[in-house]
């Protein structure tokens, strides 16, 4: 493996200010040191962020919850607030990577987790994301895994976390410290779609380092789901994976939340699908046209066309499991 | 090499100092900024047993125990392991009696040519003393999915797990007994 300088930030002050633009924040490490060992990151040096205080998860007054950027993706999964309040974000934490990954991984890092494409993996091969100009040999390649929606000329590569499908479909504001201080950016603008600039994956700017990532309020009563469907039952990356959190008044949805995973060049949120589905009838037709349209735009390449139909039963599956977990949760209530 | 505060840099030819504990015991190493715990343990200290497979964090033979935790020992530099535990298969036997997961798989038959072993059984006596993981086959399974063996003896890997947490819960029932005598 390549080599770097190393140091130990003590403060996110220091974190911030002391780092060249070449450098890299590692706290988990299992993105960053894989891509390096494979040549396709090359920072100068490492700034181990693990000592800093950012492992707590709280509620703050306005009912959102806080979770400090190096919080295990193991110990938010097993959190018990995220259990209670926000399942769906559990689900998706435990149907990611294996149980050594996720002891290691930490929430920020897996925002930053770069995509499985192939082809940005090999430096041998062409591909704009790792380097710009350089053109993508996925496009008329084995592109069976990449994007059916957000892809350009350019790109074509999947977003790979599934956190980050539960956090969009959540709702959820991340907070960002750098030379200039600290500012804050809605989740949903973070990444970046690829447009003509794939290498600009997401909003950091240099020496900036994501500190919390605060969870809107959670829906309530409500039921969430996350269906994750892939070549393999466990450990391996979602072909199509939705994330669905819904509240119900009576039969009628009250709100809807819905976000893809596996299909798209970004953690892939629908607000037209979730427009579609509020105040109507909790069923299969109206998920059905939810689903549709959310996927209205997708387009599919040489070997990947599957990917549509599989996302349109992923979103229709997991509404409707959603939907049966709300109607538990308000009988529930009802009881009580 | 140190700047003018806390926040030590080292650069690319220098070998940094890490404190860890190893199989309980204390130690001081000299590694490069880029040393792989992974290599370290091999290469360095000679402790063969931790083994090196994918080396990218896919097949989970590398696997040891970092603060109780099960983490591919691949993907972490040794420099970052300041101040851990850190338990590699040389560590899990204590006072020259196995482990009751290196028992089980013995008598399951767990292996056949036993280069996954040591991982497989990193990963599973961490991940029976961690109740957060259910204890149905599903659950097991699922919490062992990082642990990749190409001879396919999962079936027996599975029995064998099972079989130590009974003889670990008999371990926890004969203690307390103990500790109430």
């Amino acid at each position: 493996m390549r080599t770097f300088a190393y140091s130990r930030a003590d403060s996110v002050e220091h974190a911030a200010h002391r780092t060249t633009p070449d450098a890299a924040f590692v706290a988990g490490g299992t993105t960053l040191l894989d891509l390096v060992k494979l040549d396709v990151l090359r920072p100068s040096e490492l700034v181990d962020i693990n000592a800093l205080p950012l492992k707590s998860v709280e509620w703050l007054d306005d009912g959102r919850l806080k979770i400090g950027a190096l919080v295990t993706n193991t110990d938010l999964a097993h959190h018990p607030e995220i259990k209670q309040h926000y399942p769906v974000l559990s689900q998706a934490l435990l149907a990611g990577a294996s149980t050594q990954l996720r002891n290691m991984a930490t929430t920020a890092g897996n925002v930053m987790q770069r995509t499985r494409c192939p082809y940005y993996r090999d430096p041998a091969a062409a591909c704009n994301r790792r380097e710009p100009g350089s053109g993508c040999d996925a496009r008329h390649g084995l592109n069976r895994l990449n994007a059916v929606l957000g892809g350009s000329e350019a790109c074509i590569a999947v977003h790979p976390s599934d956190m980050c499908v539960a956090i969009a479909a959540i709702g959820a504001t991340m907070t960002l410290s750098g030379p200039d201080g600290e500012r804050e950016v809605a989740f949903e603008d973070f990444h970046r779609l690829p447009g003509d600039t794939p290498h600009i994956e997401h909003d950091l700017g240099d020496g900036e380092l994501i500190t919390a990532i605060t969870l809107d309020a959670p829906l309530v009563p409500a039921g969430s789901y996350y269906l994750k469907l892939r070549d393999r039952a466990s450990y391996e990356f979602a072909l199509a994976s939705t994330a669905a959190q819904l509240s119900l008044d009576g039969e009628m949805i009250g709100e809807a939340r819905v976000a893809l995973g596996g299909v798209g060049t970004k953690p892939w949120r629908c607000p037209e699908a979730e427009a579609a589905l509020v105040g109507q009838p909790a069923e299969k037709a109206t998920f059905e046209r939810a689903a549709d349209i959310a996927l209205r735009d997708a387009t599919p390449l040489e070997h990947n066309a599957f990917k549509i139909p599989l996302a349109r039963q992923a979103i229709i599956r997991a509404l409707r499991e959603a939907t049966r977990l709300a109607r538990q949760t308000g009988e529930q209530e009802g009881q009580a | 090499m140190m700047d003018d505060s806390a926040h030590s840099r080292t650069a690319f030819s220098e070998t940094l100092s890490v404190n860890l504990t190893l199989n309980g015991e204390p130690r001081t190493l000299q590694v490069a900024p880029n040393a792989v715990l992974l290599d370290v343990l091999r290469e360095q200290l000679g402790l063969g047993g931790t083994k090196k497979g994918c080396d990218h964090g896919q097949c989970g033979a590398c696997t040891v125990q970092i603060d109780g935790q099960a983490m591919n020992s691949c993907l972490r530099l040794a420099v970052m392991c300041e101040g851990q535990h850190v338990t590699t298969i040389e560590g899990l036997a204590r006072d020259g009696e196995l482990h009751p997961v290196q028992q089980s798989f013995l008598e399951c038959d767990a292996y056949q040519c036993g280069y996954c072993t040591p991982g497989q059984m990193m990963s599973a006596s961490a991940m029976l003393e961690d109740d957060r993981i259910g204890t149905d086959d599903a659950s097991v399974k699922e919490a062992m999915s990082g642990n990749i063996c190409r001879c396919g003896a999962y079936k027996n890997i599975l029995e064998a797990i099972q079989q130590a947490r009974v003889q670990l819960g008999h371990d926890a029932t004969a203690a307390r007994k103990e500790g109430v005598a």
